[in-house]
């Protein structure tokens, strides 16, 4: 095994935040009983929310798929457990926006029986298809990414000629990988096998920060005791060495093209925790139903837990001992780039890999923000070579073409910037300010462009009914003498019209009497005006 | 002295002609302008502007007849983006335009009496129905312009502000007091 | 509400960094009360006094809060910076007038802290060089040389009481002041050399105080509230600039090492040229910023009309540095080459 024989190129910038992992990296994982509730949301991953697949009332068992993926880009959830569906709405779930999304809400019946679950036989099945088997088993990104994995095993036009793990769990606190790398080695081994043969990999390597020999011993350990060829590569603790294209750019000196995938130059990345899902899914033939979450902070018991998908996460909290008195709220995912959560009644999904209790001396209220200096820390800092005080100032000024000139989008909102701002300005915040706002231009921008083809189809086909309209009427002009107002048969649709109109009125009133009481003036007249104009498009209509 | 006249008128001659070759055959069909204008505008033809459609309105901007604020749904963006594509200063939008949420019309199943006439009115055909049938907005295609609902002879028609989903959310302008200014001082002359 | 990142490097402030730059100053400006007298401390507490009062002037009528402005510290660098940079024992009122372009005009008219895109210091010197020359050529003589050094209370009395030119018991011309008057009457350059005012490498006196501002300067770079490319950049440049010239006519021009450590070269590449708000910000940018400053910077003193020219390369560059900045952005990750957002 050699951890150190491998030339690493750093990448530039970097911090090295407080680590903080040894409050909870030395207490085994610990599992969770069967809870009575289980909210299971939809949308898990990146891409498209799942579409539902059981109804209300329906009974479901454990691993039974709930939620099916739907178009390529998304991914499957499944029944944590045995029981019955009981509601499909919209339920408060881990997201920084606070916003309820569709969730499907299970209650245990106890038994917690599952479906029949059979491995899958990699050895035999061609790389294609085995990720179109994984597509039905809900895998994602577990480094928080919550990519859907099956898209990223899919084989690649230019071919894989790395794989990498990433194990380095770059930011303080979180040591989920950390426990799973140390307790569940092999099996994440094995997972690792599997996608490299998926993908045809030559190179097998494994990023692991050095803050965490314990980890690297036991993969190392389990590596020679199955025999797989491969390189575990200890990188200095300095975050972000986590971020996927910074991982790469340490082990490999490659850089992925802005705007490409890894892919494109050969390089395939995926989180240990991914690795171990994927023994699962594949050897046992389980699908993604649990995930290991860190809980640390001012908790009691601070450690990692092994939970469902699906448990609400203030019975994760318990499961921790609670919060301690002085905690002030929670936040999901790491200091640097995690969110605060707004309500613990959310489940634990996919993407929550830590949760931190928050208190006034762990994390200190932000000082006030003083105007940028550029003093260039934050450039110093950035590990992608960004300007990032350039792009604070175009952003804050809703300059977002300057902004994005400044290349906006290379940047990974990795934090490092507002950490060291002598000024302390969120820039980050600014940064997703000014990126989802861009998104949300082009979101609109197509609207209106489908708006105005719309409507130019419709002026279009107006022109084109009023030519036909002039052409028949011509023809029967030369026939018998035009319809005029007497006319008996226009006569008897306006009755059948005016009817009709009663009637609506009638069943309105019925709905809402309110209305006829409080009519102003100017409501009797667009009444009336409404009237003559309806008047007018009913004898149109009738020619 | 001839001689010179000569030459000069000569010359005047010979890039008239180029001028005039030129505007024949470097002319450019239809106002590019107005496309560019019309480009940035919302497509909602709801006619808030005062003119009938967001066409109208480019072209009447492209002359200059209409100033840049009239476009309440394209926004403060929408009139930063005009601003930019025609040289001029941004300003708030003009005196009785607000700026309403993104909504969309939505029309009561139990009132619809399938007159069609919200149909005809409708400048994005995102309406389906037929006469004496149920009609229906197809939510994804209806811009919020409104104009459906004035015709409707049994005020069934309403505008439902389009909720903030998880997919449509967008980070917060950071609001952080990054200027200070002590509640206590009165701003006098604050630029 | 303000997301992630949610731990701030802690000891980390803007008045953090003004203050280490001042710790950086400190050394320098002891030698200079030392070899020079102690009228510096009277310069620096009214210069002091004076910043303060026109910054808090200055927030009030623009409506800001006072304490989180005026505790930054940013002020009170420029104060530092001007009172270095100006004769001491000058008359008060030129202090004001001095302070007044650099607090009020060059940095709150342009929006206060970080807007600024002149060094607030330098254009508070360039105003007083310009409207009073001979003021601003009158400095302290080292106290070897002259004939009577005054202590602190006569230093209060002369900055307070006089509002008249410094008399010239106190003073002495500079050698720069003396290198081109010499120069200029034709004079070679080993006999300007002989003057008393020059000492072992620079001017008597000066030589010292510049070397620790050389110190203090690595110590900021140490401590990395600055990096090297301007200061090395800016000595590099002045070091070959002087050098070329010296070596197309050595009986006329002085040498590298005497431009390096006379005058302000060595506070303007550590202390004044490095001010990050209107410096360059981009590595390439910063290394030609600072280039083209030592470059003009010997060439005003060699051809120009004022002894120095620290103050104005600096200003000029001050001009260019957005331009630079825009053409020399450094290469992102994951893109070719270093695409230059175009303006």
């Amino acid at each position: 095994m050699n951890g150190t024989a491998r030339v690493l190129h750093a990448f530039p910038g970097g911090i090295h935040p407080d680590e903080h992992k040894t409050e909870s990296c030395e207490r085994p994982i610990v599992g969770a009983p069967l809870y009575e509730r289980y909210v299971v949301p939809l949308r898990q991953h990146f891409g498209n929310p799942a579409r539902p697949v059981v109804k209300v009332g329906d009974t479901v068992l454990r691993g039974q798929r709930i939620g099916a993926a739907d178009g390529h880009i998304s991914a499957a959830v499944h029944a944590p457990t045995s029981g019955q569906v009981t509601a499909i709405g919209p339920r408060p779930v881990a997201h920084p926006s606070g916003l309820p999304d569709l969730c499907m809400e299970i209650s245990a019946d106890g038994r917690d029986a599952s479906i029949a679950i059979t491995p899958i036989d990699w050895r035999d099945l061609a790389p294609g298809e085995l990720a179109a088997k994984l597509a039905e088993m809900g895998l994602v990104g577990l480094g928080g990414a919550i990519f859907p994995s099956h898209v990223k095993l899919e084989p690649a036009a230019g071919g894989i000629h790395t794989l990498i793990l990433n194990g380095a769990e770059c930011e303080p606190w979180i040591t989920c990988d950390d426990r799973l790398m140390r307790e569940r080695a092999n099996e994440m081994l094995r997972g690792a096998a599997i996608m490299r043969h998926a993908l045809g990999a030559r190179h097998l390597l494994l990023g692991i920060e050095d803050n965490k020999p314990q980890a690297v011993a036991a993969v190392a350990e389990a590596a020679s005791a199955l025999g797989l060829p491969m390189e575990v590569v200890m990188v200095p603790t300095r975050y972000p060495s986590g971020g996927g294209k910074q991982l790469i750019q340490l082990l490999t000196g490659l850089e992925v093209p802005s705007g490409k995938l890894s892919t494109d130059i050969g390089i395939q990345v995926f989180n240990v925790a991914t690795a171990y899902s994927l023994y699962r899914a594949v050897e046992l033939g389980e699908p993604l139903l649990t995930r290991i979450v860190t809980v640390t902070g001012q908790v009691r018991a601070p450690g990692n837990f092994e939970i469902r998908l699906g448990t609400p996460i203030e019975q994760l909290i318990r499961l921790a001992g609670g919060a301690l008195p002085d905690s002030r709220g929670w936040l999901v995912g790491g200091p640097m780039m995690g969110f605060e959560l707004s309500d613990t009644v959310a489940p634990v999904s996919k993407g929550v890999n830590c949760l931190i209790a928050t208190s006034d001396r762990l994390f200190p209220p932000r000082p006030a923000a003083l105007p940028c200096i550029r003093c260039g820390q934050c450039a110093l800092a950035c590990p992608v070579g960004l300007q990032p005080f350039e792009m604070y100032v175009h952003a804050r000024a809703k300059n977002f073409d300057k902004a994005r000139r400044y290349q906006l989008f290379d940047c990974i909102e990795c934090g490092c910037c507002s950490h060291v701002c002598p000024s302390h300005i969120p820039l980050v915040d600014y940064y997703r300010y000014a990126k989802s706002e861009i998104h949300a231009q082009e979101r609109s921008k197509r609207a209106s462009d489908e708006a105005r083809q719309r409507h130019d189809f419709q002026a279009f086909r107006l022109e084109r009914e009023k030519q036909e309209k002039a052409a028949r009427l011509h023809k029967a002009a030369a026939g018998r003498p035009p319809a005029t107002a007497d006319d008996p048969e226009a006569a008897r649709k306006q009755a059948i019209l005016d009817a009709a109109i009663e009637r609506a009125k009638a069943a309105k009133q019925g709905v809402n009497p309110r209305n006829v009481e409080h009519l102003t003036p100017a409501q009797q007249q667009q009444v009336a005006e409404i009237e003559a104009r309806r008047q007018h498009a009913a004898t149109e209509q009738d020619t | 002295m001839l001689n010179a006249l000569f030459v000069m008128a000569a010359i005047g001659l010979v890039l008239g002609a180029v001028l005039g070759w030129a505007k024949a055959h470097y002319r450019v069909e239809g106002d590019p302008l107005v496309d560019k204008i019309d480009a940035i505008l919302p497509q909602t033809q709801c006619g808030q502007c005062g003119f009938p459609g967001c066409r109208p309105y480019a072209e009447a901007i492209a002359k200059g007849e209409a100033d840049i604020n009239r476009c309440p749904p394209g926004g403060e963006a929408g009139i930063k983006q005009l601003a930019e594509l025609l040289g001029v200063d941004p300003k708030p939008l003009g005196e009785g335009l607000v700026s309403k949420p993104k909504s969309v019309a939505i029309i009561d199943e139990n009132t619809c009496i399938g007159c069609t006439l919200c149909i005809q009115a409708c400048p994005v055909d995102a309406i389906v129905g037929a006469s004496k049938q149920l009609h229906v907005i197809v939510a994804d295609r209806c811009t919020g312009c409104e104009l459906c609902v004035a015709p409707c002879p049994v005020d069934c028609i309403s505008m439902r502000i389009v909720p903030e989903r998880l997919d449509s959310w967008k980070w917060r302008y950071p609001v952080f007091p990054i200027r200070p200014v002590a509640a206590t001082l009165p701003a006098k002359g604050a630029s | 509400m303000i997301g992630s990142p949610y731990v701030l490097s802690a000891n980390n402030s803007v008045r953090l960094t003004m203050t280490k730059v001042m710790a950086a100053l400190l050394p320098g400006t002891l030698a200079h009360a030392w070899l020079f007298g102690p009228g510096i401390w009277v310069s620096l507490l009214l210069c002091g006094l004076l910043a303060i009062g026109f910054e808090a002037l200055a927030l009030l009528w623009r409506g800001y809060a006072l304490k989180p402005f005026l505790s930054d510290g940013s002020v009170l660098l420029t104060a530092w910076l001007f009172a270095l940079s100006v004769p001491t024992l000058a008359p008060l009122w030129l202090y004001a007038i001095g302070l007044l372009f650099a607090v009020v005009v060059a940095k709150h008219l342009y929006g206060g802290l970080g807007q600024n895109p002149f060094n607030p210091a330098m254009v508070g010197y360039a105003v007083l060089i310009i409207s009073f020359p001979t003021y601003m050529t009158q400095w302290p003589a080292p106290v070897q040389l002259a004939n009577h050094a005054p202590g602190l209370g006569e230093a209060f009395n002369l900055v307070l009481g006089g509002g008249g030119i410094t008399p010239d018991a106190y003073t002495t011309a500079t050698p720069l002041d003396t290198l081109k008057t010499l120069t200029r009457a034709g004079k070679d350059i080993h006999s300007t050399y002989a003057q008393p005012i020059f000492g072992w490498i620079g001017g008597k006196g000066g030589e010292t105080v510049a070397m620790l501002y050389l110190l203090g300067g690595l110590g900021l770079m140490a401590s990395r509230v600055i990096t090297w490319h301007i200061p090395a950049a800016f000595l590099t440049a002045v070091a070959l600039t002087a050098g070329g010239l010296h070596l197309l006519d050595p009986a006329r021009h002085a040498g590298p090492l005497f431009h390096l450590f006379s005058g302000g070269v060595m506070l303007g590449a550590f202390f004044i040229a490095t001010d990050p708000v209107s410096a360059c910000a981009t590595p390439r940018g910063k290394l030609i910023f600072a280039g083209l400053a030592g470059f003009i910077t010997v060439i005003i003193r060699v051809f120009g009309g004022f002894p120095d020219g620290v103050a104005f390369s600096v200003l000029i560059m001050n001009v260019a540095a957005p331009l630079i900045d825009a053409y020399t952005q450094p290469r992102v990750y994951g893109h070719a080459g270093g695409k230059e957002p175009s303006q």
